[in-house]
């Protein structure tokens, strides 16, 4: 069992065939201009863009929806805390507590900036592995300690999971039972160590192991991303359909 | 007599903190085309041996030759890990690559061939071991003997001079133990297998030597 799901990684739609290097950089410009969006045209727009991205990507939508989901679950709080603490024209009163228009605009924005940039990135990045992500990123020229970072910690997460259960397993044969008391926080404490301390190891032996095969700082992709005529028109497209919520964004500025 | 192709001399060793040194004015030849197992208690240091032969361990004081050159520096070792290829006790430790393909191409990647030089070799390596068919599988979804013959063809692929295997039969069922045997049969390069295994020594080795504190005497 893989410690990172990636349950949309695998398919053949168009969407998982573009390079992953456009899917990144647009992603990455369209997360921000929805992010600094400040009306609902601009964010709405963005909304039907990551939609079409969804439906090139023909992923299960369940799935989707389990994931936006939990990106609503964090939001779900801010309808909380937003309308009751954002000064602006009252539009509804319940003793101590204001709820103003503004905040529920406010609010409503955010919730449709993010659910949009999730879609989004859904549907364009978490079509690729993350082994290609890291190797896609390396030739966008993002620092390698970077992408290094980011592929280690992907290989390695599972490693970790393992000896955290084997120490879990070990626990347990012996009888251990969580409990409210100094024992079992002094066990948990152990048990952290014991992991940092594993980690610290297998990451000497692992770097051993490299320095054994030659290694000297860099790493060689095999993978060749190749640059096909349908990654030039979805790069054009993407960016014409970028300039134009810039375009809206332009016209409709202003705060709410 | 010919020229060694490692030796160690007077060396001493010891890990940071230990009461006692694990080599002591120790002493070890191995001779070209000789194949060796390494045996002893735990702790002995036999797989501390086989570190200090790759550099990854520096001695406290005397001299290591490989090939006839003295190494000290770390880049004589940079050198030595070119032609000296070791396998490693724990999988785990060898495997860090996504998929197999990769991993098994690491190797010649950083001797300076390219991609497709790398592929070939890696592929050619694969079907000796045959692992026709584990291109593509992702390295820590492989079983545990598995990982083991995959950590094996990383170390082939870079097409060393001598080999060095630490307990390469823990965790192998009896078959992929034969599989073993027979391929280091046909291997023709030297080779130093650490084991706690008397039979797969047997069929592996020509002599066997006991790992001391101050020496390495013929079992």
């Amino acid at each position: 069992m893989s410690p990172i799901q990636e349950p949309f990684a695998d398919g053949v739609s168009l969407a998982h065939r573009l390079d992953p290097r456009g899917k990144i950089v647009v992603a990455g410009l369209f997360a921000v201009s929805v992010a600094v969006a400040q009306t609902y045209a601009t964010a709405l727009a963005g909304l039907a863009l990551a939609l079409v991205c969804l439906a090139l990507a023909r992923l299960p939508l369940k799935k989707v929806g389990a994931r936006l989901l939990v990106v609503n679950a964090f939001i779900f709080f801010l309808w909380f805390i937003l309308p009751l603490t954002y000064p602006g024209d009252a539009v509804w009163q319940f003793g101590p507590f204001t709820v103003s228009r503004q905040g529920l605009l406010y609010t409503g924005l955010i919730t449709l900036k993010s659910n949009t940039i999730v879609i989004a990135l859904i549907a364009l990045i978490a079509t690729a592995p993350v082994n290609t992500l890291g190797q896609a990123l390396q030739r966008l020229r993002l620092p390698d300690k970077l992408c290094h970072l980011l592929l280690f910690t992907y290989r390695y997460l599972h490693v970790l999971e393992l000896e955290f259960q084997r120490l879990v397993q070990a626990l347990k044969i012996r009888g251990f039972h969580p409990g409210t008391n100094l024992h079992t926080y002094r066990t948990y404490a152990y048990l952290a160590a014991m992991l940092l301390v594993h980690s610290c190891d297998r990451a000497d032996s692992v770097y051993r192991a490299m320095l054994c095969r030659g290694f000297h700082g860099k790493f060689y992709s095999l993978r060749i991303f190749s640059w096909q005529p349908r990654d030039r028109v979805f790069g054009a497209v993407s960016l014409l359909a970028l300039a134009a919520l810039l375009y809206l964004e332009w016209r409709g500025a202003g705060p709410l | 007599m010919s020229e060694p192709l490692i030796e160690l001399q007077d060396i001493t060793f010891s890990y940071p903190g230990a009461a006692t040194p694990v080599f002591q004015d120790f002493n070890f030849q191995l001779l070209p085309g000789k194949h060796i197992g390494l045996i002893g208690p735990n702790g002995c240091g036999k797989t501390t041996l086989l570190h200090l032969i790759m550099g990854l361990l520096k001695p406290q004081a005397g001299k290591i030759v490989i090939f006839g050159q003295e190494v000290s520096k770390e880049k004589d070792f940079v050198a030595v890990r070119q032609k000296v290829g070791l396998l490693f006790q724990n999988p785990d430790d060898q495997l860090f690559c996504p998929t197999v393909l990769e991993d098994v191409a690491f190797g010649p990647l950083n001797q300076g061939k390219a991609p497709a030089e790398a592929i070939r070799i890696a592929r050619e390596t694969m079907a000796k071991l045959e692992l026709e068919g584990f291109e593509d599988r992702v390295t820590y979804k492989l079983s545990g003997g598995e990982k083991k013959l995959v950590s094996l063809a990383t170390v082939l692929a870079m097409q060393p001079q001598l080999l060095l295997l630490d307990e390469p039969t823990t965790g192998l069922d009896t078959d992929t133990k034969h599989r073993l045997v027979h391929l280091l049969q046909d291997l023709d390069i030297g080779y130093m297998i650490v084991s706690h295994e008397d039979a797969f020594l047997h069929h592996t080795v020509g002599e066997c030597c006991h790992v001391h504190g101050h020496c390495c005497q013929p079992a």
